[in-house]
């Protein structure tokens, strides 16, 4: 064990940290699920782009930086410490990203790639439909081989940015009469095709941040099956783990949250400290915040020795998910009868709140996550 | 000894709910939202013709002279139905207070009497509700004023609105003149009388919060049992069954402290102000919870802004530190259960 950064390493730091102070817009940008902020949002991730930092674990030849897990790390802290917007095309970035690395052609690396770091494709996912939630391989939507080209007809839901992305990637049944998870494939779909309509749904914060996707004899040309065709489960599959175990949620995101907790709480320490209470949550929800980021660096740690992530990616969702209610409830219970309220004070508390809900359900709900846990991790009966 | 409701209590609470059933329908709160006063004047109306503003205004002045275990079932309804409170705060919490004056005969000759036909909208300002709830559309605030009561007409109110996460909620920020003109009682009164006025409204809300809950849970239920995923309908997963009864139990369990805190507001028990506090923290850690896994067992559609579990959820989290934050409530419990000479333990529970 060895808990210092290298040399190279807190360079690295400081460059990005410099970066930051330099690009970082002052004002925070508008929210990406308005149309304006989905803009300026779009415009960011383009002038992250020009300095390699886009997708920074990727290799140079498509647009990154080829950083080391523990650079995207640092990467990340100086990101949420500079406050910088929220990533647009993170689905994209994130998830796509490294299964198009893994799996793509040298064709579709070359073409994809680059454009997603530079957003000037935005995408977005659909897995879910009306009746695959949780049950993702009770798939519906088809794709039916026509020359070379697959024709899509159903409905995909919830796809998340899709209002206004270029492209989705997401499972469709290409075998007629196929179960479950068998003959699926991993499609991707630019969202310009003629037969494609798009319903924005509106969430929570009365923001359409996601949306209905119809398909109408929707013609997409086969080159755009990401893996063999058929094979899409085990596609989506192999990395969902790193996806749902690391990628997705940096512990940065939380550290800054935690950060903004403290500062909430010593500004408002008099009134908080008449319930022990809540003294005692900042504490617990700060502290488990670390153990998330020690957590993650001993996962990059793991990765960087040649292990693979397994099911104990599950646990790691159900940890930040549930570290991110204890942290905006904790700051609610601060703000006292202030919570409700549209001020810049409680504003962003409220909204992170709510989004936070939301956390124990995506990426795979905490239910089956748990379940996950129970039988994959420790080995406990089936139901 | 009896810890159930009368069968005229019960009567009056389905009549409320057969109005509220189909006038404050998912809809109907909707378009309320779209409203300048958060609810339509036509169900305000309504509310009134059922004889709910005269509950607490005496008999000499037109009303019924209802007390505290009446309101019980009622505030219930409200929060069942996520009436906007300003009717039940203005004919409970306030019009008590009003009734309570010793020593304001014109006032209460002026507004009791419309209070009781429904003509009259109050609104309270006082320290431990420092935003104050429909203050815009009152024709009278009473204000709290180093424990004075006044009586300030609307027209010498300034008022500045402020949105809350809740849709229909309409609070806002009052700047007001007291003075001997609008003293309506002294400090020594007022101490009695805003202590009475803390412990309903208070009542108010543990009633909304637990008819909230409930709702949570009766349309939670419904959908567990419509939603299928792996075949079967999603409330047969066990996780999901325990997310419910997890709420079930807290909320049972919250519903007598709350009855008790009522019989003791309408008997002035001496222990009134433990008892509302321990019925709040009870109501407020039940609803939270129905808030919260409520919005779980319905996965991405619980998300959405169609979906009709946020007007319930949105006003738990609105009324969550609304008359008092947990600390506020945990101090009036702890002062009196850590006093040298408090008794408690087997048969101290009545005393
Ligand atoms: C903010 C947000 C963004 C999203 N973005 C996207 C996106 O971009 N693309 C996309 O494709 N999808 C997206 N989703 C959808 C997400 O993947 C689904 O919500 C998730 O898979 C759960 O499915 P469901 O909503 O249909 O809930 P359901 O599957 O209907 O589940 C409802 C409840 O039942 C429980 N449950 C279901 N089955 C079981 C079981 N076997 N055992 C125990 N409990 C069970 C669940 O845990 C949950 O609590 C998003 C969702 C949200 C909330």
């Amino acid at each position: 064990m060895d808990l210092h950064y290298t040399a190279e390493q807190n360079a690295f730091r400081a460059e990005v940290r410099a970066w930051m102070q330099q690009h970082v817009p002052r004002e925070a940008l508008p929210d990406y699920d308005t149309f304006e902020g989905f803009q300026a949002h779009r415009a960011w991730e383009k002038t992250l782009n020009s300095a390699g930092y886009a997708g920074i674990t990727w290799p140079e030849a498509l647009g990154g930086r080829g950083a080391s897990l523990f650079e995207w790390l640092i990467f990340e802290e100086e990101y949420w410490a500079a406050d910088a917007p929220l990533r647009l095309n993170q689905n994209g970035v994130f998830l796509l990203g490294p299964t198009l690395m893994e799996y793509g052609t040298e064709a579709q690396k070359a073409r994809f790639l680059p454009r997603m770091a530079a957003c000037d494709d935005m995408w977005a996912q659909a897995w879910s439909e009306p009746g695959a939630g949780s049950d993702m391989a009770a798939i519906r939507t088809t794709a039916v081989r026509d020359g070379d080209h697959y024709v899509i007809n159903g409905q995909k839901t919830w796809s998340t940015r899709a209002r206004w992305a270029d492209w989705i990637f997401g499972l469709f049944r290409t075998e007629a009469g196929s179960q479950r998870h068998h003959g699926l494939s991993y499609l991707l779909v630019p969202l310009d095709t003629p037969g494609v309509t798009i319903r924005p749904i509106r969430q929570l914060n009365g923001l359409a941040g996601f949306a209905e996707i119809f398909f109408d004899n929707v013609r997409v040309p086969v080159d755009c099956c990401l893996g063999a065709e058929g094979e899409g489960w085990n596609v989506a599959m192999a990395t969902a783990g790193f996806e749902r175990g690391l990628l997705l949620r940096s512990p940065a995101r939380y550290q800054q949250t935690a950060r903004r907790l403290r500062t909430l709480y010593l500004a408002n320490r008099d009134a908080a400290d008449r319930d022990l209470s809540i003294r005692d949550a900042v504490i617990r929800a700060i502290s488990a915040t670390e153990a998330y980021a020690l957590s993650t660096y001993r996962t990059v740690s793991m990765l960087a020795k040649g292990s693979k992530i397994g099911p104990e990616s599950s646990t790691n969702k159900i940890f930040w998910s549930e570290l991110d209610l204890l942290l905006h409830d904790t700051a609610l219970r601060i703000l006292g009868s202030r919570a409700e309220l549209d001020t810049p004070e409680s504003r962003r508390w409220m909204e992170g709140f709510m989004f936070a809900q939301a956390g124990p359900i995506y990426a795979g709900s905490n239910e089956i996550q748990r379940n996950i846990v129970a039988e994959r991790m420790l080995g406990m009966p089936r139901q | 000894m009896d810890f159930t409701y009368t069968d005229d209590q019960r009567a009056f609470r389905d009549a409320m709910r057969a109005l509220l059933m189909v006038e404050a329908s998912p809809e109907r709160v909707r378009e309320g939202w779209e409203l300048d006063a958060g609810i339509s004047p036509q169900l305000q109306e309504l509310i009134a013709a059922q004889g709910l503003s005269a509950l607490s205004v005496p008999e000499a002045f037109g009303g019924l002279g209802l007390a505290d275990t009446d309101w019980a079932l009622l505030s219930q309804e409200f929060g069942y139905y996520a009436v906007p409170d300003a009717a039940l705060n203005t004919a409970y919490p306030a019009a008590c207070l009003i009734a309570a004056l010793p020593d304001a005969p014109s006032l209460q000759q002026a507004t009791l009497p419309r209070l009781a036909a429904g003509e009259l909208q109050l609104a309270i300002s006082h320290p431990l509700n420092p935003l104050v709830a429909d203050a815009d559309r009152a024709d009278l605030v009473l204000a709290w004023a180093d424990s004075e009561v006044h009586a300030v007409p609307r027209s010498a109110v300034d008022v500045s609105a402020l949105a809350s996460v809740d849709p229909a909620r309409r609070l806002y920020r009052v700047s007001l003149e007291t003075g001997a003109g609008t003293r309506v009682a002294d400090a020594a009164q007022g101490e009695v009388l805003w202590r009475e006025l803390i412990n309903r409204s208070n009542l108010a809300i543990c009633g909304q919060l637990l008819g909230l809950t409930q709702r949570i849970l009766d349309i939670s239920i419904d959908y567990s049992a419509q939603r299928k995923q792996f075949g079967k309908a999603i409330g047969s997963f066990q996780a999901v069954k325990h997310h419910m009864a997890d709420v079930a139990v807290q909320s049972e369990f919250a519903k007598p402290v709350f009855n008790r805190a009522a019989w003791a507001v309408e008997h002035g028990h001496p222990l009134r102000d433990v008892y509302v506090s321990q019925a709040r923290l009870a109501c407020s850690e039940a609803a939270a919870l129905a808030a919260r896994n409520g919005i779980q067992l319905h996965g991405a559609m619980g998300y959405t802004w169609e979906c009709d579990l946020q007007i319930f959820m949105k006003r738990i989290w609105a009324l969550a530190s609304s008359w008092g934050d947990a600390a506020f409530h945990k101090a009036r419990v702890a002062d009196w259960l850590f006093a040298p000479d408090t008794e408690i333990g087997p048969g101290k529970t009545f005393i």
